[in-house]
């Protein structure tokens, strides 16, 4: 006997709707029941509670993204909707021709060649790791590969973007139910070690931040980038075609994953919510690649006519939006099952990890499940595709849902949201008096969390399966330098690659639009040091409780920032996703995150043999800087090193940055640049450090050649100005070089030298003299577990 | 004729298709097969003149690293890996190939299949990705590392990749010159300090007491051009090819005869 409940939720009071939504743990709002009742009563129906849990799915702010598409009041102004006002609207204007399929899909596509396409995705999994950390970001990994295989390209590179708290932070600040950030932070690096490993996706690029803001609210952002046949991405179910869940079987874990992403946390959430986490598989995930690449590429044609993962709200999601333009008919008696005593809503629900919906001709059948057989890949066959509008679910014979595909995806009612206008606050001036000597302060920030080495994270990834990774994350003579950039190459039998390169600084969230711009710059930046260029952009918006006015006010001016810097710098946005309500309540007070939006750069490079990486490489060499710098240094690791708040953020001048980054790829092309790093958190005194411990080299620079309109020696070492490189060019070139720099603020600043310590002069005094080891010593003693 | 390599993967394998690739540029045909397939028809071995394991995660190196492949290659292939190696055809593991090898029992000695050392987990505890230079053991008698310089540059990317065995054993593999590559300095110093996971005796490689069976933890086939060096940009002089694709080419090369 299976159970299924139904409810004549026609004749509900407001209150019964309410007490519904809590039985069923729907987490709809009273005007989304509303809806529901109505259209039922319309109909003169009852609904299931199969098709009540599709209501909550599929309307969750985690697949619907509401928040993104509701009006706002913002002041006076009136926004229909975030993403189609800014994000969507930057790409459409700018229309390229090698935006492949942009917003609709699993990933974005781009042109990469004439025969292939790149595919790319960044997820984030911030509530699963707030409660299990190593679950969490282990799923967070093999779902984002998933997303890739979901268009049908093949994964072959991944990136992660971690938050956490303070690693010094003492127990008793760590709430009650939370993990101490270190741990954290272990399980965190050991849960993407494991899973990228195992299913031999390299680990290239990355970031880590740490903030007393993410003590309860750790987030991790997964991306993947892919590469596929552009004749082989096919995404067209026919009516008769068969419905498959291949993959691994289908457990009660991950149960309200979709609602409980979009729920806020505390305390007691691991107690409510331990169903809600996935457990991963990797070596089931790598078996799904490897026979979903085969059932693409060993026939003329793939063998499926359409490929979706499972994800955030399982079958329900994938199988209501995958037909939704067409219908099916789906026999849940035919999923396999973890657990033998499941009720049909909750298979239709689950989101057990490593399991694809894929359609398939009725022809190809045979074909396809020799393939699955071969692979030892589970197949499930549970429908098939009609043409009917509504998505029948049935249990053997018994209807156990049936679903309006009209009403499921255009009847949802948006809220209209109000945001309030964020102040600016913090920003008043600070000056400080210049001090004689800034090499302590130099090796202080050099050793603070968000700037240190992470090679030992680093090193746990492979950043190398699949032997195509020609930038790896680790450069220079010891492979202890920082990359600005990773560079791919996809093919075999081309020199051709992909650049993949990441901003973001959530120090700056005081002034939200600033802080889209700069991490916008930053991404774009650090392609263009490796040599990147016509860049694709993705955004990964994690926020707060989008109910409160200031939280959404500071996403509207993100968002902004999103719009003005795609346009202005000519990158499109071509995937994204935002998740909200990254909130901790303590019974008394709510603590969000800060705005953290991160941006991924995707660019190409024509022949990955001209790339750049950022170690010094010969003494005698010039030591260049591009750009201008600016009094920026609000969020600044110099300020939070001397615990200052206040002094402006750094802001971008794209007509300026864009003229930068042409010569930067033109003298890159040329082979006039032989290192190449961009200056961001710590300034220049960072970035020449850094050049320096990645060639392991010395420098000796002249702070007053810097093109800057300041007198402090502390602003022009540390501020955090945008578009700005350091360079090394090779004796005998500089002329052309400057020839080709002409137009845009540069210098020659000093040279490279054999001696291992980096001077930095002012007025023929020594304001830095930092030995090379003790920089080595600073940059990598805190993050060594 | 070409020589044509069989390159067997499983689930969990993640090398092979750059394990293709540098056996390709070595001059070789090359067949990709899911074990399961060769399973249905072992008679297959036959049709090849080399075999390559390459790296990955073989069955999620449950138990330990290779052991489950190992079980069911020994259970259901044993009598023709044995025809093949016996006929002194060349077979190679790289990395989880290596661990299946030993855990099959084909390396250190290709006798009876049974396992007489083992490759286990690094002795940082962690999964390691870097470069290590590897000291060349001239007088082995190993057919894939022919003419190989004294010292060599490869990248290790394994958790489970520290050597040990008895004593008894490493005498015999010391006295057989079957220690092939030791972890070492750039300059081919073998010393503790080199050793990036705790290998009994540096050991990075070695070979059976014929030469005809490989086991290697570094990747060769992620070495086998210039921009695959992690220092590429720094140095002029690096050769367009890089050092691993010389083993592939020896294993080709020797394979002709057969």
């Amino acid at each position: 006997m299976i159970s299924v409940k139904v409810f004549k939720i026609s004749s509900y009071s407001d209150e019964d709707l309410l007490r519904l939504n809590d039985e069923l743990d729907l987490n709809l709002s009273l005007d989304e029941l509303r809806a529901i009742k109505k259209f039922y009563s319309e109909k003169s129906r009852q609904a299931t509670d199969l098709e009540l849990h599709t209501f909550s799915q599929v309307w969750s702010e985690h697949c619907f993204h509401k928040t993104f598409k509701s009006r706002i009041k913002f002041g006076n102004e009136e926004i229909d909707g975030i993403f189609k006002t800014y994000i969507f609207k930057a790409t459409k204007e700018l229309n390229k021709s090698w935006c492949l399929n942009t917003f609709s899909d699993n990933a974005g596509i781009i042109e990469f060649d004439d025969r292939y396409a790149i595919a790319v995705k960044v997820e984030t999994h911030n509530h699963p790791t707030a409660l299990d950390p190593f679950c969490g970001a282990h799923t967070g990994m093999g779902g984002v590969y998933r997303d890739i295989l979901g268009v049908g390209a093949r994964p072959i590179a991944s990136m992660d973007y971690l938050f956490f708290g303070p690693l010094d932070i003492t127990n008793e600040h760590v709430p009650h139910g939370f993990y101490h950030p270190k741990i954290t932070v272990k399980r965190v690096v050991e849960a993407i070690a494991d899973y990228g490993n195992k299913v031999g996706i390299p680990t290239v690029n990355g970031s880590m931040f740490f903030d007393v803001g993410y003590v309860t609210n750790p987030l991790v952002y997964a991306g993947c980038v892919g590469i596929i046949p552009k004749a082989r991405y096919i995404k067209q179910p026919k009516p008769g075609d068969l419905i498959l869940v291949i993959g691994g079987k289908t457990g009660r874990d991950g149960i309200h994953g979709a609602s409980f992403a979009s729920a806020s946390l505390s305390g007691v959430s691991s107690e409510i919510y331990y169903s809600a986490v996935q457990v991963g598989n990797p070596i089931e995930e790598k078996k799904i690649i490897d026979a979903i690449l085969r059932a693409r590429d060993e026939y003329e044609k793939p063998l499926y006519s359409l490929i979706t993962d499972l994800g955030g709200g399982g079958l329900a999601v994938a199988v209501c939006e995958s037909f939704k333009d067409l219908g099916c008919r789906i026999d849940l008696s035919s999923v396999q099952l973890k657990h033998s005593n499941m009720a049909p809503w909750e298979i239709w629900v689950s989101e057990s990890q490593e399991r694809m919906l894929i359609s398939v001709p009725k022809e190809n059948l045979e074909k396809i499940l020799e393939i699955f057989e071969e692979e030892g890949v589970g197949v499930n066959l549970i429908g098939e595709v009609e043409k009917s509008n509504r998505v029948s679910v049935y249990f053997k014979e018994e209807v156990v849902g049936d679903i309006d595909l009209n009403f499921l995806f255009k009847g949802i009612p948006l809220p209209r949201m109000k945001a309030e206008i964020p102040k600016l606050t913090n920003q008043e001036e600070v000056l400080l008096e210049d001090e004689e000597d800034y090499t302590q302060s130099l090796l202080e920030v050099l050793s603070h969390p968000n700037i240190s080495s992470k090679e030992w994270a680093i090193r746990q990834y492979d950043h190398e399966v699949g032997a195509r990774t020609i930038l790896k994350p680790l450069q220079g003579v010891n492979g202890e330098g920082p990359g600005d950039a990773a560079v791919i190459k996809p093919l075999y039998d081309s020199w051709k690659g992909i650049v993949i390169s990441n901003g973001g600084n959530p120090n700056y969230s005081s002034d939200p639009y600033a802080m889209a711009l700069s991490a916008i710059d930053e991404a774009i930046r650090n392609n263009v040091s490796c040599g990147g260029r016509r860049i694709a952009l993705l955004d990964n918006f994690s926020w707060g409780d989008p109910n409160d006015p200031l939280e959404l006010g500071k996403l509207v001016l993100a968002a902004k920032g999103c719009y003005d810097g795609a346009i202005a710098f000519d990158a499109p946005f071509i995937s994204g996703k935002d998740s909200l309500y990254n909130v901790y309540h303590d019974g008394k007070k709510s603590i969000s995150i800060p705005p953290t939006l991160m941006i991924t750069a995707i660019g190409i490079i024509p022949d990955v043999r001209k790339s750049v990486t950022t170690d010094f490489k010969r003494s005698g060499n010039y030591i260049y800087i591009i750009g201008f710098t600016y009094d920026e240094l609000g969020g600044s690791a110099f300020f939070k090193l001397k615990g200052i708040n206040g002094g402006k953020i750094p802001t971008v001048y794209p007509e300026r940055a864009r003229q930068i980054y042409d010569r930067i790829i033109k003298a890159i092309d040329r082979g006039l640049i032989k290192a190449c790093h961009d200056c961001s958190e710590g300034g220049i005194a960072v970035a020449l450090a850094e050049m320096c411990i990645g060639g392991y080299l010395g420098a000796e620079v002249n702070l007053d050649k810097i093109p800057t309109n300041l007198t402090r020696k502390y602003k022009i070492l540390f501020s955090e100005s945008n578009s700005r490189f350091i360079v090394e060019v090779a004796q005998g070139y500089e002329r052309e070089f400057e020839h080709l720099m002409r137009g845009v603020s540069y210098a020659k600043i000093g040279y490279v030298i054999s001696e291992k310590e980096l001077i930095i002069n002012s007025s023929k005094k020594k304001i830095v003299n930092a030995s090379l080891q003790d920089m080595i010593r600073y940059w990598k003693s805190t993050l060594a577990f | 004729m070409k020589v044509k390599s069989l390159v067997i993967r499983a689930e969990g394998t993640n090398c092979d298709l750059e394990t293709v690739e540098a056996l390709k540029l070595a001059g070789s045909e090359v067949d990709l097969l899911h074990f399961n397939r060769i399973l249905r028809n072992p008679s297959l071995l036959e049709e090849y003149q080399l075999l390559v394991f390459p790296g990955g995660f073989s069955y999620g190196d449950c138990i330990s690293a290779g052991k489950i492949f190992a079980d069911l290659l020994g259970a259901g292939l044993r009598k023709e890996l044995n025809k093949f190696v016996e006929a002194g055809k060349p077979v190679m593991g790289v990395c989880n190939g290596f661990q299946v090898l030993i855990k099959l029992g084909l390396l250190p000695f290709s006798k009876d299949f049974v396992q007489q050392a083992s490759l286990v987990v690094n002795s940082t505890g962690y999964f390691i990705d870097k470069w290590v230079y590897l000291k060349y053991n001239e007088r082995s008698k190993c057919i894939f590392t022919k003419d190989s310089p004294n010292v060599i540059y490869l990248p290790i990317n394994h958790k489970e990749g520290r050597f040990v065995a008895p004593e008894k054993i490493l005498n015999k593999m010391l006295e057989n010159n079957q220690i092939v590559y030791q972890y070492s300095s750039q300059s081919g110093d073998v010393e503790e300090r080199y050793n990036p996971n705790g290998s009994f005796l540096n050991i990075a490689a070695v070979c059976n007491e014929f030469g005809n069976v490989f086991g290697i933890m570094p990747h060769p086939e992620k070495y086998v051009n210039k921009y695959q060096h992690p220092a590429w940009t720094r140095y002029q002089n690096l050769k367009e090819e890089g050092e691993g694709i010389l083993i592939y080419r020896n294993a080709v090369n020797f394979a002709r005869k057969f």
